[in-house]
């Protein structure tokens, strides 16, 4: 067992959250999306105590969290920037979108800015076709941004 | 409940959410309040009206006039003069493109004319968080018809009937569905709901469960008493925050009402429903890779048989539906199957929801029969290409359809139709293309999404698709060679024919179709270096008109390689060895002296 940095406090709201769902093992989907919320990514260390609480080998918790796209074990920034790439959105073109956040943050998709403000990531699809392309940063979702108008967004978080 | 005058119905779906509807529901609110109106005017949030292109929306009822992309400051003009005054705001009314009129009632436009909902019935006229709303349209009365007056075998005797297919993409017979998993023998059944709706560009699900939550509760209750089932489970994504707040709270009131319970109704049967949430895996569509992963486990799929009908969810029977079958259910019991199967086509019945977007002037949520062309939906529902283009591809199914062309345009859409052309129903994406879109670009993209969402099981379709996109990758890089769209066709087909599951043996589709109808295309790509849509960057070259250069110098100064010389005032040269291609100086030339060939 590995060293558990988290503090006293964390822990024990972890482990509530794995008691709260009665350890069942089916549902460690659910556990990981409140441990998520709980603290915004998911480390090793949090993958650990989960695989202890609910039974089951901490390679099965890793192979979980690795194969759906929403869980992440990397923190994410302060402003999340999504770009969705449905195909509305590609066809009305995000990637053009993308690529000028590339260039403005300097970070690659999948990365977080070296001051923990930005981080950059790709959807598939909000449902919000009408607006396409689609940004999302945050909570907040910005409708037919052109690659011109990426400077305003970045610059609303930068003040 | 409170009678009243007038109701005032903003749209609550996504899209016109993230366009502040919530805001103009706010403003809306409170100015009817402080006019002393509240007595009068009901102020509602509803599901979405589809017209998504031109949200927010508004109606007014009874009058049903429409307005099209409201901001929250127009709710003032909203209330004092149609409200209170009585005449309509002329300037948010939808304006016809073809004779520039305004056009009040949304039954005359050309957007809704053509439409038919039946599982978005109540999708823009009921409040989907007030269950009342929903029993006032018919709720629950066939629930209550089935289970006071039907046995079990009856209903699935209307279903099978009805000609009710799954809507989710595969179009397996709902009815024969109810039946295999009625007649499977357990002490525990469950009913599913699989609402992980995870093609790009598609929502027609989302739509249905934020609009009117409602109806898949019920269709479930149904399917349970058909089967034998009293466990239900909806199987959601969970970047569907706004749905699954609606879908709880409506599980919550159908409790409060014992339509959801034990006893349900004072009869024997008992029904609840859970929520288990995905996770961002496409894969997880396929109905056993879902039930695995609502097990608690990466979804992965399973080869069939066993069906899950027979051996799903924990190894009991399950039954497994897409939202929009469950939300046509409760319609085709109180109508009855020949109702139903009146609607659509000879083998493919009923309505067809499809999101329609992309190149398309009226983006947007649409319902119509089976059978309509596609024609039909692009120039009238559609409003035709975007910025009068050319059209040239629709596509259909998402990542596991195909592109179809202008020659296509005249088949009537149903299930059998869509593959016989080369493509597929899927669960009702519909994105349109112009000219301007490379359709081996395309092929990749969809191609770059399958190698993501390949969960990685079986070979041909965690190694076979990867090796696809390298092809397609080599030929927009412009190194493609003609043995290269050879290999791309006979991968292809080992592909299909030996993946595991509907996720692999689907995914060469997009590459299959653009051969077939865009091989001209792909020979420029090959033999030529070219590309017509001016799309793949690698097959461009950027050159100053000597013309229109007038010596500026703004394109040198702002090229990041500088591969552009020329003296002030005289004429700039682009060298095409340095050259990145980035564009840079076709963005910045005021005197449109940058061409691209």
């Amino acid at each position: 067992m590995a060293n558990i940095k988290l503090s006293a406090e964390k822990l024990d709201e972890l482990k509530a959250i794995c008691k709260s769902f009665k350890n069942d093992k089916g549902e460690l989907i659910n556990v990981l999306h409140k441990a998520q919320g709980l603290f915004g990514y998911l480390p090793a260390e949090v993958q650990e105590v989960i695989a202890k609480e609910l039974s089951v080998s901490v390679a099965h918790v890793y192979g979980v969290v690795s194969f759906y796209s929403f869980f992440t074990m990397l923190p994410k920034g302060e402003y999340p920037v999504s770009i969705c790439l449905g195909t509305a959105c590609y066809v009305r073109g995000a990637e053009k979108v993308i690529d000028e956040f590339k260039r403005i943050l300097n970070i690659n998709v999948g990365e977080t800015s070296p001051d923990g403000k930005f981080s950059l990531a790709c959807l598939r699809c909000v449902g919000a076709c009408g607006l396409a392309p689609v940004v999302l940063v945050g909570e907040k979702v910005y409708g037919r941004v052109a690659p011109d108008g990426v400077k305003d967004i970045v610059a609303e978080y930068t003040k | 409940m409170a009678k009243y005058k007038m109701h005032v119905l903003v749209c609550g779906g996504t899209g016109c959410h993230a366009s502040q509807s919530d805001l103009l529901l706010d403003n809306l609110k409170t100015i009817v309040a402080d006019k002393g109106l509240d007595n009068e005017v009901q102020v509602i949030a509803t599901g979405c009206f589809g017209f998504c292109e031109k949200g927010p929306i508004v109606k007014i009822m009874p009058d049903n006039t429409f307005y099209t992309q409201v901001t929250p400051e127009d709710a003032r003009e909203i209330i004092e003069e149609h409200l209170i005054k009585g005449r309509k705001v002329n300037r948010l009314l939808y304006v016809d493109p073809e004779n520039q009129e305004h056009i009040a009632d949304s039954k005359h436009m050309g957007f809704y004319k053509k439409q038919l909902r039946i599982a978005l019935r109540n999708c823009g006229f009921i409040d989907p968080e007030n269950i009342d709303e929903y029993i006032a349209r018919d709720g629950y009365e066939a629930m209550a018809k089935c289970l006071t007056e039907m046995t079990p075998q009856q209903v699935i005797d209307v279903m099978k009937k009805s000609g009710l297919r799954g809507r989710g993409g595969g179009g397996f017979p709902t009815g024969l569905k109810w039946e295999i998993t009625n007649r499977s023998v357990s002490d525990i059944k469950y009913v599913v709901c699989n609402a992980d709706e995870g093609d790009p560009g598609a929502f027609m699900d989302r739509s249905i469960l934020e609009g009117d939550p409602h109806s898949v509760i019920e269709a479930m209750a149904i399917c349970g008493y058909c089967i034998g089932g009293e466990h239900g489970l909806v199987y959601i994504r969970a970047e569907y925050p706004l749905a699954i707040n609606r879908l709880k709270i409506a599980i919550e009131q159908a409790r409060e009402y014992g339509l959801l319970g034990k006893n349900i109704l004072g009869s024997d049967f008992s029904f609840d429903i859970e929520l288990r949430y995905g996770a961002g895996a496409f894969v997880c569509g396929e109905e056993t890779a879902l039930i695995h992963s609502m097990e608690g486990y990466r979804g992965e799929p399973t080869v069939k048989p066993p069906f899950p009908s027979v051996s799903g969810y924990f190894e009991k029977p399950t039954n497994v539906n897409n939202v929009e079958t469950f939300a046509n259910v409760p319609v085709i019991i109180n109508k009855g199957a020949e109702w139903f199967s009146s609607i659509g086509s000879e083998k493919s019945k009923g309505t067809k929801v499809f999101a329609l977007a992309g190149k398309i002037n009226n983006v947007g949520l649409i319902e119509v029969p089976m059978g309509t062309t596609l024609r039909e939906v692009i120039y009238e529902i559609g409003g035709g290409i975007k910025d009068g283009k050319k059209f040239k591809a629709v596509q259909t199914g998402g990542p596991s359809g195909g592109c179809l062309t202008e020659k296509h345009l005249d088949v009537p859409i149903d299930y059998d139709n869509l593959i016989a052309s080369g493509s597929m129903m899927g669960s009702g994406g519909m994105i349109v293309m112009d000219e301007d879109d490379c359709m081996v670009s395309v092929a990749k993209f969809y191609l770059d999404f399958t190698v993501e969402e390949s969960c990685g099981k079986c070979s041909p379709c965690r190694i076979g698709n990867k090796r696809l996109y390298e092809i397609l990758d080599k030929i927009t890089q412009g190194k493609g060679t003609r043995e290269d769209i050879d290999r791309l066709r006979n991968l292809s087909t080992v592909i299909k024919d030996t993946a595991l599951c509907g996720l692999g043996q689907t995914s060469p589709n997009p590459v299959l179709s653009t051969i077939d109808n865009f091989w001209d295309e792909y020979i420029e790509h090959v033999t030529d270096k070219k590309c017509r849509s001016g799309q793949c960057k690698a097959l461009l070259q950027y050159f100053i008109d000597a013309e229109n250069c007038v010596g500026c110098t703004a394109c040198a100064r702002n090229c990041p390689v500088n591969a552009i010389a020329g003296e002030r005032k005289g004429i700039h040269v682009i060298d095409q060895t340095t050259c990145i291609k980035c564009g840079a100086c076709m963005e910045k030339c005021k005197f449109n002296a940058v061409y691209i060939k």
